[in-house]
């Protein structure tokens, strides 16, 4: 791809950016949310179209007009939004659109055969799904493993993995990596974006970094590291959070989770307690249950047994709602799902949680609304053009702060993150990081559920491992190492 | 006034200019009242089945819920001698419960909103008929509640009073809808019913809500449509209502996937309908074809807010 350039409304999403890839090779492409690597790798699959530039496969300029374009000349793209049909099983997702059929005028399905190579696509990368399965029961991760799967079926020349392991734990992971390399060992050239810079650092021969719709430098295997990446992407170098340390005063436990069991697990029993003022994190693989913790200590699944006390106080928590009143709050992993209200405005979404407290006999005050939304945009540091912009508009780290600033104005005593910087560039995470421990320092407890162990580690004051529903260790600042949590997650 | 509503607003002006131009009818005192009349009255319901469908749900039973109270109107009134303002409570009371109904089979039950209004047109419009042994009733001399046909079907100052309690309805629920929290959480719902209910809205409450001022503003115009027909016969009576309301919404730029719409674009939208019934009217164009012209008028329209707004997408581009 040469000299590609795009605009959107208001916006240069790409300026003149060069980028190639050859057979064999695993090109990394970094840049923060909003520098163009979707819309570099959309235009390659055929989905928007460059207002200027060639685009060649093998030397020939080639016209792409449309997704199918790009399926037929081996582009395969497994894009960041998973694009599957819940409805529909695994097999028939695997090979949507190019169903093999029985000849004849009926063009029956030839159900054995996408069963037999779905099978054998998703034992590559060592997943283990039906392929009779009903796409809508699997977890995120698995749904993941579907569109891989299906990627992997199309014998692509050229695969483009955008945030493949965003919602996968570390194992899963390493097994995309293994697949990954025996494909480029086959010849396959591959494209992988992925915030998680480590990723880059492990896999890719070559990182191409963007900035701003523009190329901003180009490392070769050896010179790429964590620093320098950073650096390109961001222009400026990075402080992280300083760790403070923690207050060792007397403080009384604020949240206190007594036997709990949820319905995933409803064999094990979770206890554990995080005081005011501290940040609790938990790790664990992918289908630990933290996920299912969470939402039982918020309201929005029932327990099987067990309470939740807070303050000491034991809570009737029969839907989200219980638990936002009595201040417990959820930042979900689902964003768009649970998160935001896309086609909202921000201020919309700032304020309905607390929206009462601006109204008076039931009606809203709108200036108080709007300067209690201007002040939050503004003390979480949101980039959108104007507070009356749709949230769909803003880039994924400004919509975590969006999710987490409504609930500020309530002033949560517990709060619960899962997977915040999930999707989020780095400039943004540092920043929700911060906040984090804000909200801490201020007194509240927070719970922070993450898949990404260097973020447990640096954030936490002490780290509660899951495994299969259970938990199996506490660790406190000084034992909580990458190390010492995998292997309670493994386990 | 948003870019659907001024949409709307340019459709129904041309549309009223057209129909000056070729019948001076149009302009009639008495043509304008009695396009306002049937505005009122379709106007009332139009934006009960607003709300419903503003939480991304839908409202079939409206014709029917007419029906049913309007014969049991004329029965308290006629045959059981009620005194006025307890049948008209009754009334209120009866839609009320049946839309809380639905609210509950929907909210609470997670039936799908088409069903259960769908199995109320069919039951309302049962029970009305079996009622009144499939007679037509009527509201004969009027003896003893004059003011209450006055306040249905009379006018102050020239204005017909369907107009005026639309125009009242219209007020307080534009105030509800645009301007207090039970509003913004009912387009939330629509929008993104499960971030409504992690952010700690009430959604059941909601929803049931709006179907329950759906099910009022049904019983509010089961009222002046009575009074406006004075005969009521079950098998007829409100026929075809909910699809009134349900093309008014939508023209008036309500989105049937929920979390759009507008008092203001559904009272337009209830308005050109009007117009158009009247176009056929005025334009001798044979009555029979007047569902005909009201179908590709809208969807004349709908196609060409889809053109149109591409052009205007792509021209920002």
């Amino acid at each position: 791809m040469s000299a590609v350039s795009k605009q959107f409304p208001g916006v240069t999403a790409l300026d003149r950016v060069d980028f190639h890839v050859a057979a064999g090779e695993i090109v990394g492409l970094v840049g923060e949310n909003g520098a163009g690597k979707s819309t570099l790798m959309k235009i390659l699959g055929g989905i928007h179209r460059a207002d200027s530039g060639t685009i060649a496969l093998d030397g020939v300029p080639v016209g792409l007009h449309g997704p199918a374009d790009a399926g037929r000349l081996g582009i395969g793209i497994i894009h960041q939004e998973l694009e599957v049909v819940e409805t529909v099983d695994v097999a028939g997702n695997v090979f949507l659109g190019r169903e093999p059929h029985w000849a004849g005028p009926l063009h029956l399905l030839d159900r054995r055969r996408m069963e037999t190579d779905t099978e054998r696509q998703l034992a590559r990368i060592g997943a283990q799904i039906s392929p009779r399965t009903i796409v809508r029961r699997l977890s995120t991760a698995q749904k993941q493993f579907v569109a891989i799967a299906r990627a992997l079926s199309m014998n692509a020349r050229l695969l483009v993995l955008d945030e493949p392991t965003a919602s996968l734990g570390s194992t899963e992971a390493e097994r995309l990596f293994a697949v990954l390399q025996d494909l480029r060992s086959s010849g396959t050239a591959i494209v992988y974006i992925s915030h998680r810079l480590k990723e880059i650092e492990a896999l890719a021969d070559r990182a191409a970094v963007l900035r701003d719709g523009r190329n901003a430098g180009v490392l070769h295997r050896g010179e790429i590291t964590r620093d320098r990446l950073v650096q390109l992407m961001v222009g400026r170098a990075i402080q992280g959070a300083p760790r403070q340390a923690v207050g060792t005063g007397a403080r009384e436990a604020r949240l206190r989770v007594d036997r709990v069991r949820t319905q995933r697990y409803p064999l094990a029993e979770v206890s554990l307690t995080v005081d005011g003022g501290e940040v609790l994190g938990v790790a664990g693989l992918i289908g630990a249950g933290r996920s299912e913790l969470a939402e039982a200590i918020c309201g929005v699944a029932g327990l099987v047994s067990g309470r939740v006390l807070l303050d000491g106080q034991p809570l009737a928590l029969d839907s989200p709602r219980d638990g936002v009143r009595a201040g417990i709050c959820l930042v979900p992993e689902d964003r768009r799902g649970r998160g935001i209200i896309a086609a909202m405005t921000v201020r919309d979404n700032l304020t309905l949680p607390a929206l009462g407290s601006y109204a008076r006999f039931g009606l809203v005050n709108r200036s108080a609304e709007t300067s209690a939304a201007e002040d939050a945009a503004t003390a979480l540091t949101v980039k959108a053009s104007s507070i009356e912009a749709p949230v769909a508009t803003l880039s994924g780290g400004n919509q975590q702060k969006v999710v987490l600033g409504k609930w500020l104005a309530l002033q949560p005593r517990v709060l619960i993150f899962d997977e915040p910087t999930q999707g989020v560039d780095v400039g943004a995470k540092a920043e929700i990081h911060r906040l984090i421990r804000r909200l801490a320092d201020e007194g509240a407890a927070v719970v922070m559920i993450s898949s990404e162990i260097e973020e447990i580690v640096a954030e936490s004051d002490r780290v509660a491992v899951m495994h299969e529903g259970r938990i199996t260790g506490i660790l406190d600042r000084s034992s909580s190492t990458p190390e010492s949590i995998m292997q309670l997650a493994i386990a | 006034m948003t870019r659907k509503e001024l949409g709307v607003f340019l459709l129904l002006v041309a549309l009223c200019a057209i129909v000056a131009i070729a019948s001076p009818q149009f302009l009639s005192v008495t043509n304008v009242q009695n396009v306002a009349r049937l505005v009122g009255t379709y106007g009332i319901f139009s934006i009960g089945v607003g709300f419903v469908i503003i939480t991304g749900g839908i409202d079939l039973s409206i014709g029917s819920i007419c029906a049913l109270l309007g014969v049991l109107l004329s029965m308290m009134l006629v045959e059981w001698r009620w005194p006025a303002a307890v049948a008209l409570a009754a009334v209120i009371a009866l839609g009320a419960g049946l839309g809380a109904a639905h609210g509950l089979l929907v909210a609470r039950l997670r039936l799908q909103p088409f069903i259960v209004t769908l199995c109320g047109l069919l039951l309302y419009r049962g029970a009305a008929r079996y009622i009144a042994e499939d007679s037509t009733k009527g509201f004969g001399t009027g003896q003893g509640f004059e003011w209450v046909r006055a306040l249905a079907a009379g006018s102050v100052g020239g204005v017909p009073m369907p107009f005026v309690l639309m125009c009242v309805v219209a007020g307080l629920a534009w105030v509800l809808l645009h301007r207090s929290v039970f509003g913004r959480h009912l387009f939330a719902i629509g929008h993104n019913a499960e971030a409504a209910r992690y952010s700690g809205v009430n959604t059941r409450a909601v929803i049931t809500w709006a179907y329950m001022l759906s099910g009022i503003l049904a019983a509010f115009s089961a009222i002046v449509i009575a009074f406006y027909t004075n005969s009521i016969s079950p098998a007829s009576h409100g026929n075809f209502y909910e699809l009134y309301a349900i093309a008014a919404a939508v023209v008036g730029g309500c989105s049937l996937r929920g979390g759009e719409g507008s008092v203001l674009g559904i009272v337009m939208g209830a308005a050109l309908l009007q117009v158009l019934r009247n176009l056929v009217n005025l334009l001798d164009i044979p009555g029979s074809l007047d569902f005909a012209v009201m179908g590709a008028v809208i969807l004349v329209g709908a196609a060409a807010d889809r053109l149109f707004g591409r052009r205007v997408r792509d021209g920002n581009a």
